[in-house]
Order: structure tokens, then sequence, then C-alpha cells
């Protein structure tokens, strides 16, 4: 924990100065995080680990996704639960670290209820007992959320569209953040070892890939930078993440709209 | 892996910006929105070729998009530099490019079906209609807004969608943006990535 807090520490001196939580705030939020303000700091080399990524994606990741498409659906069903329960392990503190208790005592009652009563979360039971599900959180956000700005773009090998902000908050998740990573891969338990915890990585990742075979085929075949359309989907999604806002209108930026005039 | 599911739903909807029937339009933005997603329910359903469904649409999308609008949108701030010949040549380009990178995606989808759920008016040029695409049994449900540009309100016409939070036509700037920059700001390079879109 102490590791954690250090890099939190050195990471907002590193990025830009926090802002308050006020409505002030939420525009400033809103602002340092608009997509055409990131910094593509190291885009060369960033269009060459996206192209490395897709070679990757087009030798390993999509046969795999497609072989995945004929596991019966009730499996991958499933197997979709039981994963998104353990991303609670990561969701819950970082409610904390937002001061969300809210949400965070909702996402322990979830994770305990459907962790026992639900079979390791492969069924919903918490849901029916009123406790419905909420956004996913992740260390990256909740730096954004105290201030922090995105810092440059990235684009990591294998996992993908990322900031310098980003990056930080998966170390954090590495460094001790993430509990199924402690059981898993830093601490030798009797229950669970490394094997466990890649397994989980790469079948959610191969889950979700073969869902969305088609989509990614459709926006990279219509696409003239399919770089640079990623690069603002990944962007545009973490602003409405740190934001936390339902209301689409919060992350707009209408000032360009205003000036055409068509009819 | 969240912003991803995000990007699917974007591209899922993506498409249907060009289901529109070539019937006129309610001139109030939810009604407006709401006989355009009907009616391309019906188109979809329709047993027609794939080419005439194209044809069909393009069509219907000309009447219902503001495809200039757009299209100098998504120039952002080169749009200012451009001549008039210039103008003329991206009005052109962007024009048939829009219509072109639609319609490919079409054929895949069959009888969607879209709830208008409420509009919120942001000046007297804009209403944000929000409605939700209806989960089946392969797709989840996906939220989408749709910006529509009411300057005149006898002929609202469709600027943006807004799929799950995600700009169509955000993105869109972006990667135009993105072109001319890793060109020295050529907006020939623009031009000439579109010509070669169409042609392909």
């Amino acid at each position: 924990m102490r590791k954690i807090t250090l890099i939190l520490f050195i990471s907002i001196m590193f990025f830009n100065a926090p802002v308050s939580a006020g409505t002030d705030g939420e525009i400033s939020l809103s602002k340092k995080n608009q997509p055409e303000k990131v910094k593509d700091c190291f885009e060369k080399l960033n269009r060459g680990i996206f192209a490395f990524n897709q070679a990757l994606d087009d030798a390993i990741f999509e046969p795999l996704a497609r072989g995945y498409r004929h596991i019966p659906s009730p499996i991958r069903s499933g197997a979709s639960n039981v994963l998104n329960n353990l991303s609670n392990l990561v969701t819950i503190p970082n409610n904390l670290l937002q001061g969300n208790l809210g949400n965070a005592g909702v996402n322990g009652a979830r994770f305990v209820l459907n962790s026992t009563v639900g079979v390791l979360g492969i069924f919903d039971p918490a849901a029916a007992l009123g406790f419905e599900k909420r956004d996913k959180e992740d260390y990256g956000q909740t730096l954004g959320r105290w201030g922090m700005g995105p810092g440059c773009y990235l684009v990591l090998p294998i996992l993908g569209p990322s900031t310098a902000r980003d990056a930080v908050g998966s170390a954090a998740s590495l460094l001790g953040g993430d509990p199924w990573y402690n059981v898993t891969v830093r601490n030798d338990t009797q229950y669970f070892n490394e094997a466990d915890y890649y397994f989980s990585r790469i079948t959610n990742g191969v889950d979700f890939r073969a869902k969305n075979i088609e989509s990614f085929e459709n926006l990279e075949e219509n696409s003239i930078d399919f770089y640079a359309s990623i690069r603002s989907l990944y962007l545009q999604d973490r602003q409405l993440k740190i934001l936390n806002s339902e209301k689409i209108t919060d992350t707009m930026d209408d000032s360009d709209w205003e000036e055409i005039e068509t009819n | 892996m969240n912003w991803r599911k995000s990007l699917i739903k974007f591209s899922l909807v993506f498409s249907f910006i060009f289901l529109f029937a070539e019937k006129s339009f309610s001139t109030e933005p939810t009604k407006f929105i709401q006989t355009l997603v009907d009616e391309a329910s019906k188109i979809l359903v329709n047993n027609s070729s794939k080419e005439d469904k194209i044809n069909k649409l393009k069509s219907i999308a000309t009447k219902s998009v503001d495809i200039r609008g757009i299209g100098l949108y998504t120039l952002g701030s080169h749009r200012k530099n451009l001549t008039e010949n210039q103008k003329k040549e991206y009005n052109e380009l962007f024009r048939e490019y829009f219509l072109k990178s639609f319609s490919s995606r079409l054929s895949d989808y069959t009888d969607p079906k879209i709830n208008v759920i409420s509009q919120e008016k942001l000046s007297e040029k804009y209403t944000i209609v929000s409605s939700i695409l209806i989960a089946t049994t392969k797709t989840p449900e996906v939220k989408i807004d749709w910006r529509v540009y009411t300057k005149n309100p006898e002929k609202p016409l469709i600027r943006d969608l807004i799929i799950e939070g995600l700009s169509l036509a955000r993105t869109q700037k972006e990667e135009f943006n993105s072109v001319i920059q890793s060109n020295d700001g050529d907006i020939n390079s623009l031009f000439l990535n579109l010509r070669n879109f169409i042609n392909n």
C-alpha cells in the first residue's frame, strides 16, 4: 500500500494539479480530459506498437475468438459473469478512493453474494436482492477524478490504448492494488497460482474479442486512419468515465458546431 | 476493457444513421427520429437485394442527414484555410465518402428496434434526442443520442450520433485532423485519402 501511495503522489506531482470537486472542478475535469487536448507525444512509436498489436490480433486473438464462439452460449455467459465479478476487486477500492461509499457498499455486497450464492459469480442473485450492477472503476479513473491530467497518449504492447495516467493506474493494480493479482501472482497461496490470473486475463480478452469480431472489422474497413479512430474513441470514453456522468452534453464542446451554418 | 465495449456499441449502431425513410418526417425532433427508425426497420426487413437497399438508403440519407454540415465540422479549424475551389472539392468528396462508408455496413443489420425516450433542447439550433436500441439475444441494449439541427424547425436534420457517449462526428473530426497533421498540414493528403477510399 505504501508503494501505491508513493506512486500516486509522484504521479500527481508530474502531471497536472488537482482540482476541487465542485461545479468548477467538474468543468475543469471535462476540459482537461478532452480528447483533442491529449497529446500523442510518441505517435510514431505508438503507431508501430498499434501495428504490432493488430498483427498479433490477426495471428492469435481473432482466430482464438472465432474458436471461442463455438463454446455453448451459457458457458460463455457464465465465464463472462465470473470475470465481471472479479473486476469488483479493483472497483471497490477505487469507489472508496473516489469517496463514493455508497457504490463501494453495493459492489462489496454484490461481490460477496455473487461469489457465494452466485457460485463464484456465474449467477447474479445480488441484482435480485436490489444490489444493481454499478459502473466499473479503476486507478486511472481515480487519478483522473483527483484532478490528474491524462498526460501523453500511449499504445501499450498487447494491452492497447492508454495514457500516461492510465498506465500509472495499471501499474498501481500490479503493485498491490488488485487483490486478485495479489492472491494469484504476488503471493504464494495454496488456493491460486499465477496461471489462474493469466488465464482470467486472456479469457477476458478473448471473450470480448469474440463478441465483437464483425464490429471491429466494420470500423477498420470504414476508417481512413484506423489508429486515429481508436485513439479518439478511447479518449472520449475515458473522459466520460472520469466524469461519471450520464449526461452526454457534459463532455461535449459545442463551440465548433455553432459555426456550422448550412441552411 | 470497458472502453472497448463502448467502442463496439459505437460501431454497432454506427450504421443506423442510414436507415431513414423517403417519406416526409415530423418536424418535432423526437417524432422525427422515431419516424426515421421505424421506417428503418421496414426497409431492413424487406426482401430486396443488398444493392437495392443500399441505393435506396443512400437517397434517404441525403434528405435526413446534414452531410455538408458534418463535413464542415469534421474539418475543424482546417476549414478556415480552404479556398473556394478546395471547399467545393471537399464537399463533393466528403459526400461520396460519407455515403459509401455507411452503406457498406447495412446488409448485416435486420430489424433494429429503437425507442425514442426524450429530448433536450440545447439551443435554437440544436436538440439532443435520446433513444435506446433494444437488446436482442445477440446484442446488448445501447444508448443512442441524436444531435438534431433545428435552425429551420420545418426541416430538422441529423448532424451527429452519440453512441454510449461516443460521438461519431467527433471521432471523424479527429481522424481527419490526424491525416492532415501527419502530412505536414497538407489538406490535399486528406483529399487523396478520401478519393482512395471512394475508389476502392
